[in-house]
């Protein structure tokens, strides 16, 4: 026991006085936290604070196009800048280019024009099918409506433009819906559409009811925080590899461990001193990070985190992903000759294992094959266990079935380390 | 007892690295007494370093047996590795410990409890002038400091055997006189000393019996002076260079 003791003792010291690794082990996982958190939420709140600017570019001169421009400016995701109505392209590609917004729509000069005989057409077809006599004023097809124009940047990522565009189809939609139904209301009554009824009509849509499906029953929907916190201490968990597997490189690099095996004390006592001494060193880690969330975030405009009910389930899970982060970074450090080989590896083996893990893109995105390569990961299995506690407010019993690939994992890790070490005499 | 049991006695060894890589040993026979002041020399690649990891245990015989204080090493790692000290070439122990957190370490995995530790520590730092940076970072020692924590580990659990790869390589004449006087001190007390260097007057000064060694074969073995007078030599480094030639030698 007094070896242990002394190994432990040994082991603190060590790391106590690595700077630069614990500097890599705190400073930049918290600050990654943050920054990510920060991000993320800012994308959560994109309706409701922070909006999108867009430069609006209205060439049409009749009713609709200002129809339209008031359905942009009330969808609210929007903060829209008018242009001149004759704003050239070029300068509209300047603006986006010198980023004063990512994105421009133009409306077409004939907007209206076009609107209003498609509805006429669609009023008249309506007429006929029901039995009545159509408009014989109704203007004959103009065709398509020219489309809207959307510029944008090429830095906006796609899936932003995407819902762009869904919410500027739905503007459009209104305008073109409330032109045939007046349309179509005095094409019947011979007298325009009341504003309260088009109001009723057009306005008075069913409503999204968004509830998140907890497994405890739980509604209340889960913020940026609650997403992040947990997937990056995990990322900072697995960070320790620079400190770790460089202190087993170190040993062998100095022949420490050749001295070591001169001595009759089995290297156990010393694998089993540096997983102690370094999952309390992922605890610390997950504590400061997850005390950032709940005190420091709502200070900092960020949504505060809430720890899960199941505090033992918490307590086993950073246990486990702990262990599993320390037996990775031995395995790496067992094979690793130089703290270059252990660093650089170290370093893109973390980045790969959390983009496959799903911490940068959710698995459920990805195509099968990945989604089948994301088992392997095991900070897959680490984020699926604290988003069952976190965001689904589970218990352990609902996020074992995650801890047991886990273990797995571990216990490969842990064994494909001993065989490294042995294969090269060095225990 | 030490007449009767022979600190070393390597028997028919047999060794090969895997792929014949580097050395070879084939019936290779070594006996030291206890108490002996024995040094083990060869040119580089000769193959010292891998008889002495043979001899502590960090590699077995493929054939024959190697033996320490009539305990077979491969069988009896554990209770062999008690008996012996290990000084090796490179600085073997944790830069960032100073030289009494170093033998804290150390001591406790020789089997060393707390009390015997702190006694020791005192003693050995007294005895290698390490007495004033005692709590200081190891790291920021000279080479000589370094090498005298160095021993001071290798010694902390009092071996009857203490095998030296090179322990003055690098250091100045003042820690070297320090270190071979303490050498002295311990084998006077009964320890073993089973050395290995390339600074063959501070061989002479040192070695009772020595050994050259060349491509995995022991080529001269006798009392120093026996085997000076043998060869008509009148010092070790003119012996060595008769026996084993004047060509470089690489050792890859």
């Amino acid at each position: 026991m007094y070896k242990l003791w002394a190994t432990l003792v040994k082991d603190f010291r060590v790391l106590w006085r690595d700077g630069v690794g614990l500097a890599l082990m705190f400073v930049m996982p918290i600050t990654l936290v943050v920054v990510i958190t920060d991000i993320q939420n800012s994308t959560f709140q994109l309706i409701n604070k922070n909006k999108l600017p867009i430069l609006l570019c209205n060439r049409d001169t009749g009713a609709s196009g200002g129809q339209l421009v008031e359905a942009i400016e009330k969808i609210g995701m929007f903060s829209v800048v008018q242009l001149p109505q004759n704003q050239d392209e070029k300068t509209i590609g300047d603006s986006l280019r010198k980023k004063d917004a990512l994105m421009s729509v133009v409306i077409p000069a004939d907007f209206t024009r076009k609107v209003s005989a498609k509805s006429k057409n669609t009023a008249g077809k309506a007429l006929t099918s029901f039995g009545l006599q159509a408009d014989s004023s109704a203007q004959k097809d103009l065709g398509e409506i020219d489309p809207l124009t959307l510029y944008y940047n090429p830095v906006l990522q796609e899936s932003l433009r995407l819902s762009v565009k869904g919410a500027l189809q739905s503007a459009l939609q209104l305008v073109e819906s409330r032109q045939t139904l007046r349309t179509l209301y005095f094409d019947i009554n011979e007298k325009p559409l009341p504003a309260d009824l088009e109001g009723q009509m057009l306005n008075n849509k069913a409503r999204i009811n968004d509830i998140a499906v907890s497994i405890n029953g739980s509604t209340k929907p889960p913020n940026a925080a609650q997403h992040n916190v947990p997937a990056w201490t995990i990322f900072a968990m697995f960070f320790i590899i620079m400190s770790l597997g460089g202190s087993v490189v170190r040993e062998k690099e100095s022949g420490s461990l050749i001295r070591l095996k001169t001595l009759p004390t089995s290297y156990l006592v010393g694998m089993l001193s540096k997983q102690i001494t370094y999952i309390i060193v992922t605890f610390i880690q997950a504590a400061v990070i997850f005390s950032l969330g709940i005190w420091l975030f709502p200070h900092i405009n960020l949504p505060g985190l809430e720890l899960p009910h199941d505090l033992f389930g918490l307590f086993i899970v950073t246990l486990l992903t702990g262990w599993c982060a320390v037996s990775f970074a031995i395995c790496v450090g067992a094979f690793s000759e130089t703290h270059q080989q252990n660093n650089g590896f170290g370093a893109i083996a973390i980045v790969i294992l959390a983009a496959i893990g799903g911490l940068m893109v959710p698995t459920f995105s990805m195509d099968t094959s990945l989604k089948a390569i994301a088992n392997f990961s095991p900070m897959h299995w680490c984020l699926e266990a604290y988003y069952g506690l976190f965001l689904q407010n589970g218990t352990l019993s609902d996020v074992v079935s995650y801890l047991i690939p886990l273990v797995l994992i571990t216990l490969a890790f842990q064994l494909l380390a001993l065989w490294g070490l042995r294969r090269k005499n060095l225990i | 007892m030490v007449d009767d049991v022979l600190a070393i006695n390597i028997e028919n060894l047999g060794f090969h690295y895997p792929g014949n890589d580097g050395v070879t040993f084939s019936g290779l026979n070594l006996k030291v007494k206890m108490g002996q002041r024995f040094g083990l020399f060869g040119p580089n690649g000769a193959g010292k370093t891998t008889l002495l990891s043979l001899m502590t245990g960090l590699i077995g015989p493929l054939e024959g047996k190697v033996e320490l204080l009539g305990l077979n090493v491969a069988k009896h790692n554990n209770e062999v590795n008690r008996l012996f000290g290990f000084v090796p070439q490179d600085f073997s122990f944790y830069q960032e410990l100073s030289p009494v957190e170093n033998l804290a370490f150390f001591g406790a995995w020789a089997g060393l409890n707390r009390h015997q530790i702190k006694t020791k520590t005192d003693e050995l730092l007294h005895i290698l002038g390490l007495d004033g940076v005692r709590n200081k970072q190891v790291g920021k020692f000279s080479g000589g400091m370094k090498r005298r924590v160095n021993l001071a580990i290798g010694v902390i659990h009092n071996p009857q055997i203490l095998i030296l790869d090179e322990p003055t390589v690098g250091v100045d004449v003042q820690t070297r006189h320090a270190i071979i006087s303490y050498l002295h001190e311990l084998n006077k007390n009964g320890t073993t000393l089973i050395y290995t260097s390339h600074q063959l007057s501070e061989a002479e000064g040192l070695c009772e019996e020595v050994a050259l060694i060349d491509s995995g074969e022991i080529i001269a073995q006798n009392d120093l002076e026996a085997l000076l007078i043998e060869h008509k030599k009148e010092s070790l480094e003119g012996l060595f260079l008769e026996l084993t030639g004047k060509e470089y030698r690489n050792d890859v």
